[in-house]
């Protein structure tokens, strides 16, 4: 895989923990409404550079909720608001003055369905670099090679860059819409349940392509599937009723959580 | 584990797997017993019974991985199932390894045929059965519960047997130096002594597995170990 020129994002003065971790989102207090409905309470959790995090819980838990709130997703609705706040690095994201736009840049989002505009593959990913960056044809070109080998995409469409995205098979639109997030070279990849529309191989390949990826990001994954929390976090969330219930090393909470209400969730005793 | 999954068999298999250590914990008790009941009533046709026996508790072995494989497979569990189904595999090792050296006493009564030792050098051993089934049937009965108190008190508990074993041992050895006529069977109770020995290895064994089964977590600090046999020896000048 070719990614030698591809730069790793830069860290800027961030707290490094004794055990070598760099907090690279730090959510403090955050509380979420909908309307009056509260949906998040009092969240503390923290987002490690070269880590994934795994946000696990039951449907309507607030997992989705505070992955919208992380690159600022509810801004484009009414009546929805966040108060506490959300330091990526050393901004907080929640404030006024934040610009959108480089905040979306910096946080990418990967959906549970795969979301390919209806246009080339190639224009699939150039489109989004095009926002970000002026770039000579020859440049773009391989701004897009990049990001398509990035998401081991690349061997598959690379004769057919021309094809509509949509003409792809589910995971490989799935990887398409991974290799679009990655072409405008975020800091974090959001995965809101990834892989749920997809078969067992594509699964595996998403898989292993978040392996590959956080090497170099911050990621941090919703999954309904407890299996997949287990193999690709480091990290999980166990959040319920609006809650973070528990949260801790992966190998912690799946083989011995300490909150009743986790483990009756992640061995399927709940309700 | 006093909620229910929401899928109803998979409490099943737990369920069944459970109940199947739980037999074959039964099962290997009493091969021990009769083990050594054989050896005391110098009653050969028993401890025939005993190696024939054993195979029963190697069948349900086999049975209890068989199982536990399938569920692993089928249902993909987590925490304290998964410690469960990792637990009755380990247990069901151990009960395995108990049974095998019950056989062993077994036939070192068949090797022994018409050269019995006096009550007086058996009593030894018996006393030592007597601790390691009590240590076996405590421990069981801690898995039964899930208790992990009753399951460290077994741990801890191992030590006497040590002791015992060591002064067996040196019994062994004077009468020994007494007379050589009395080295072969000696040297057979010898080892049957260590048989025992080890059965109470495993009963501490599978009271780290409810530990484990219990909170999640192995156990750290050091077992309270007795003199060994082997120290107890180069004590004594031979």
């Amino acid at each position: 895989m070719t990614m030698a020129n591809f730069t790793v994002p830069t860290v800027t003065s961030t707290v490094t923990s004794a055990d070598g971790l760099t907090e690279k989102v730090s959510v403090r207090n955050l509380d979420f409404f909908y309307g009056d409905h509260r949906a998040l309470k009092t969240i503390n959790v923290a987002l490690y550079h070269g880590k994934v995090t795994a946000f696990i819980g039951p449907s309507g838990c607030g997992k989705s909720t505070l992955l919208r709130v992380l690159n600022r997703m509810y801004d484009l609705y009414p009546n929805q608001r966040a108060t506490g706040t959300v330091q990526l690095d050393n901004d907080n994201i929640l404030s006024p003055s934040q610009d959108l736009n480089l905040l979306r840049a910096k946080v990418g989002m990967v959906f549970q369905k795969p979301t390919p505009f209806p246009m080339t593959i190639y224009e699939n990913i150039a489109f989004g670099i095009r926002l970000y960056e002026k770039l000579p044809k020859s440049e773009l070109d391989g701004r897009v090679q990049q990001a398509l080998e990035r998401a081991a995409l690349w061997n598959e469409v690379k004769d057919k860059l021309g094809a509509n995205g949509q003409s792809l098979s589910g995971g490989q639109q799935q990887r398409l819409c991974i290799a679009r997030t990655v072409a405008v070279r975020p800091e974090v990849i959001l995965f809101d349940e990834p892989c749920s529309a997809l078969d067992p191989i594509s699964t595996a390949k998403i898989e292993e392509l978040i392996d590959e990826l956080k090497e170099d990001y911050t990621i941090a994954i919703v999954t309904h599937n407890m299996q997949q929390a287990a193999r690709v976090s480091d990290f999980t969330a166990f959040m319920y009723l609006g809650e973070l219930v528990e949260y801790g090393e992966t190998t912690k909470i799946f083989t011995a959580p300490n909150d009743r209400r986790t483990q009756d969730y992640i061995t399927g005793r709940f309700g | 584990m006093n909620e229910q999954h929401t899928a109803k068999a998979f409490d099943i298999d737990l369920q069944e797997l459970s109940r199947m250590v739980a037999e074959m914990g039964g099962l290997a008790e009493k091969q021990v017993a009769d083990a050594v009941d054989a050896l005391a009533k110098r009653d050969t046709t028993m401890a025939q019974r005993v190696t024939d026996s054993d195979n029963a508790i190697d069948v349900l072995q086999r049975e209890i991985e068989e199982r536990s494989v399938l569920t692993i497979a089928r249902r993909q569990p987590m925490a304290v199932d998964l410690r469960e189904i990792v637990g009755a595999l380990r247990l069901a090792n151990d009960l395995e390894r108990v049974g095998d050296l019950a056989k062993n006493i077994a036939k070192r009564v068949i090797a022994l045929n018409a050269e019995f030792p006096p009550p007086k050098l058996i009593r030894g051993v018996e006393h030592m059965t007597d601790l390691v089934l009590g240590q076996l049937k405590a421990v069981l009965d801690a898995y039964a519960r899930r208790d992990d108190a009753k399951a460290m008190a077994v741990w801890r508990g191992d030590e006497e047997i040590d002791a015992v074993c060591t002064s067996v041992f040196r019994e062994l050895l004077t009468y020994m130096m007494e007379d050589p006529r009395n080295i072969t069977f000696c040297i057979h109770l010898m080892f049957c002594a260590k048989n025992i020995e080890r059965m109470g290895d495993h009963a501490t064994n599978i009271a780290e597995t409810v530990h484990y089964i219990v909170g999640g977590a192995p156990i750290t600090e050091r077992r309270p170990k007795g003199e060994t046999e082997i120290s107890a020896l180069a004590g004594t000048n031979v």
